[in-house]
């Protein structure tokens, strides 16, 4: 493989994640890996041991910021770091607190790249289409089901296909 | 007038039956099995359970015809969310939202989600109004016109005191519409003398609230 990156070619930038559950945490793992500023908030003190999984050494030794507080806590973003923030993200598992401490991200501290994680396909479709950079697993998890059941469904009409002509002719016009 | 509440406890429980007895369509929303259940013994068909954060839920209510949408749970970014999507996706005119813990007011008015409505905002303008030590007392605010409406006690040594009406010089965008003097008010004249002790009430610019308060105070127009 090729040798990792020298930090100098990449432009490290500094990323402010709100909510470490298992999305948060596996991010800024990976961002902080990549030579990027880390700083997580979240409510629960603990959640910091989750980001240490895999690590050699703790969050803190190896670069990453902590603080403890939530998104709607002006003074916890602040600590956190948010005036210089280049990228935001609403990780937590809650959609509401995803979209309103987005929304403050964006709209009080004019922050370049805003990101919430929203569950919800619809207002996820929504606040996308206000401006709101929206991630919908919900939306990819129901895509990639249709898709391996529509695939299984073909190629079981496939494997039929002599027994039953009618079912392939319809199918084909579908496609 | 179609009016939507969100959440049965208490305020929107009282607030649904006060509406509905002044002969409005009501629908009010309850995300809880237990507490539906029992609002519904009493309001029937009038309540709706299910997470109005959901837009299909508010679709299937009518929110497109809803005339005011009032959000009163207990959780202050169902509230602010609920009112934002009522407001900029399906156009509701009037909105009114809960404010629970009064730190959160500020990311309400920066969602534009307003008016707002704190209890404890409340209870403080009235300890002002009952408390006269605090001086100036906010009856009306409208940020978003930028006037407000003040009472202010005229304090002992007040410059303003013993001056005519049409001799006060009082910061521009400020004007005075009536004076509290013993257990009576009036509108005053041009010719109206004011009195140490004399409640006033100014409408006023938000912006020149401490110009006012300064002149009004024991050595305003000291400068003059």
């Amino acid at each position: 493989m090729a040798p990792a990156r020298p930090l100098d070619s990449i432009q490290a930038v500094f990323i402010l994640i709100v909510g470490v559950g298992r999305v948060g945490s596996a991010v800024a793992r990976t961002m902080l890996k990549e030579g990027h500023e880390v700083s997580c908030l979240d409510e629960d003190r603990e959640s910091q041991a989750r980001l240490e999984v895999g690590m050699d050494s703790s969050w803190e030794d190896s670069g990453g910021h902590f603080t403890v507080g939530t998104g709607l806590e002006i003074d916890a973003l602040e600590t956190a770091g948010i005036e210089r923030a280049d990228a935001f993200v609403a990780a937590t598992n809650g959609d509401n607190t995803n979209i309103v401490v987005a929304q403050i991200a964006q709209r009080r501290f004019q922050v370049p790249t805003v990101i919430a994680r929203v569950l919800d396909p619809r207002r996820a479709e929504w606040y996308d289409a206000q401006g709101l950079r929206t991630i919908c697993p919900t939306r990819v998890a129901i895509e990639m089901l249709e898709g391996e059941v529509l695939a299984a469904a073909g190629h079981a009409e496939h494997t039929s296909e002599d027994s039953s002509s009618t079912a392939s002719a319809e199918s084909s016009e579908e496609e | 007038m179609y009016v939507i509440v969100v959440g049965a406890g208490k305020v929107g429980w009282n607030l649904a039956r006060e509406l509905l007895d002044k002969g409005h369509e009501v629908t009010l929303v309850e995300s809880d099995r237990d507490r539906f259940t029992r609002v519904e013994q009493e309001l029937e068909h009038n309540v709706q359970y299910g997470d109005a954060s959901e837009l299909w839920l508010l679709e299937k209510i009518g929110i497109s015809r809803a005339d005011l949408v009032i959000a009163v749970t207990g959780d202050d970014e169902d509230n602010m969310l609920i009112c934002q999507v009522a407001k900029e996706k399906y156009m509701v005119d009037r909105i009114i939202a809960r404010v629970n813990n009064p730190r959160n007011r500020e990311h309400f008015e920066l969602l534009g989600v307003r008016p707002n409505v704190s209890a404890t905002n409340l209870i403080l303008r009235l300890i002002e109004h009952e408390v006269p030590e605090y001086g100036l007392v906010h009856l009306l605010d409208l940020p978003q016109e930028k006037l407000e409406i003040i009472e202010m006690l005229l304090p002992p040594k007040s410059k303003a005191a013993g001056q005519r009406v049409v001799d006060l010089q009082m910061p521009e965008g400020s004007l005075l519409i009536s004076v509290l003097r013993g257990d009576h008010g009036f509108v005053p004249t041009a010719d109206t003398v004011l009195e140490e002790g004399d409640e006033v009430l100014a409408v006023l610019d938000p912006r020149v609230e401490e110009d006012l308060t300064a002149y009004f105070g024991p050595d305003g127009g000291s400068a003059e």
